[in-house]
């Protein structure tokens, strides 16, 4: 989902100064989370659409938000958005070259996805080498977003981005 | 999905009504708190690494979709009570959640079974609730559906590799299926709060479902090579707030940083 925030290009550079803690080279307008910014003097309102119900970086992203715009001399108020809920076709290009970059596969459209997770098909490509014959590991990673694959050629261990739709 | 009843706006004027619709939130939320804490308690104690880091992550999404149901009770109630307080500082009979998730972890087969018999309701339940004439609980159902789906297909994997696996295996996963079955009927029990939400669609009425979980559990069952019990009594309480001696333990547990500091903050 494109997203277009309406707001001065100053604000954008704040916004896409927050990271997601748990993955830093994802900022937040990258991973799809931000719905709606309202400028109105000095006060923000950022609408936010949490990714996983139980995610604890929502809260720190929430956090971080405020913190970066009250450098700016802004105040923050963060709306949750429950409906529609995010979907991992959010983030977009190029969050999800930064994921790849970073060692985490980026996720696979939704057959393919439910594929990989039964361990049906290798199509997760491993971040390391690029061989395509991986393996899953486990169906729950590291946070709530992931799950464990090992590429059967280079051995690397990595991540996978699960798609959630 | 449309709801299948609009809901009057009067509805919530009517004291009774929201009374009955919060009590109804606590029945479906209570489950997800105490299931939550119950696989906490198992971070760094899983068998190995990946259940571990799965059942964990499973409490977490509980935990995140408890919170959303108690803003929106805390909302209801409009007086100044927070998520916290309904989460920490309720008494035991208070708590609505069904007799199946206080059930202690004995193992990892009674962990799986007692997930299992709850992801299966749970879907179906988030399924149905996606109908709800209510608009805060159809967005969390269409949210809390796909994790939902996710838990099953692990505890379901899971039953099926216990149960046709080894034979030790198997005996213990077979004494969880017939020590836990006698829970699984409380799951349909309703509360009149619930009849009174299902009168009003904002609750699905999950006893025209009871057959087809029946179902859904006994043919993953057989698959599991595992027999499905016969009883003729199934024990209920806890949607009324009667609870097994393992809830005063979990509750202390989880309230005693909310008693000991008040308004503490992480």
């Amino acid at each position: 989902m494109i997203q277009n925030y309406n707001i001065s290009q100053e604000l954008l550079d704040v916004l896409e100064s927050v990271k997601d803690p748990e993955i830093p080279v994802l900022n937040v307008v990258d991973l799809g989370v931000i719905r709606e910014v309202i400028v109105e003097g000095k006060e923000i309102t950022i609408k936010l659409t949490p990714t996983y119900s139980g995610c604890p970086a929502m809260d720190v992203i929430g956090d971080d938000l405020e913190r970066a715009f009250a450098v700016h001399g802004y105040t923050t108020h963060i709306q949750l958005i429950m409906s529609p809920p995010w979907t991992t076709d959010w983030i977009t290009e190029r969050g999800r070259k930064a994921l790849e970059e970073y060692g985490i596969a980026a996720p696979l459209e939704e057959t393919a996805d439910k594929d990989v997770l039964l361990n049906e098909k290798k199509l997760v490509k491993c971040t390391n080498c690029g061989s395509q014959n991986t393996k899953l590991v486990s169906q729950f990673g590291s946070t709530a977003c992931k799950a464990m694959f090992q590429c059967e050629v280079c051995l690397e261990p990595f991540d996978y981005f699960k798609c959630l739709k | 999905m449309k709801p299948i009843k609009e809901l009057n706006p009067q509805f919530l004027e009517s004291k009774e009504n929201k009374q009955h619709l919060i009590n109804y939130l606590l029945g479906v939320a209570d489950n997800y708190l105490i299931l939550g804490q119950r696989l906490g308690e198992l971070c760094g104690h899983g068998p190995n690494l990946e259940p571990d880091i799965a059942l964990t992550n499973i409490s977490l999404d509980m935990l995140g979709q408890v919170r959303s149901y108690y803003q929106y009770i805390a909302q209801l109630r409009g007086d100044k009570s927070t998520e916290d307080d309904i989460a920490f500082l309720r008494k035991e009979r208070e708590y609505k959640s069904v007799l199946l998730v206080e059930q202690p972890n004995i193992d990892f087969g009674y962990v799986i079974v007692r997930q299992f018999f709850f992801d299966v309701y749970n879907r179906m339940f988030l399924g149905a609730l996606q109908q709800s004439a209510d608009e805060t609980l159809r967005a969390l159902a269409f949210k809390g559906i796909k994790e939902a789906s996710y838990h099953e297909r692990f505890s379901g994997d899971w039953l099926k590799r216990l149960g046709d696996g080894t034979e030790e295996s198997k005996t213990r996963v077979q004494q969880a299926v017939n020590d836990l079955w006698i829970y699984t009927d409380e799951l349909f029990h309703t509360t009149k709060a619930d009849d009174a939400m299902i009168a009003a669609g904002v609750a699905p009425d999950m006893l025209q479902l009871k057959e087809y979980y029946y179902e859904k559990v006994g043919e993953l069952l057989s698959i599991a090579t595992l027999d499905i019990p016969e009883v003729e009594y199934f024990q209920k309480g806890g949607k009324e707030g009667l609870h097994s001696e393992h809830m005063g333990y979990i509750l202390a547990d989880m309230q005693y940083m909310q008693r000991a500091y008040p308004d503490s903050k992480w």
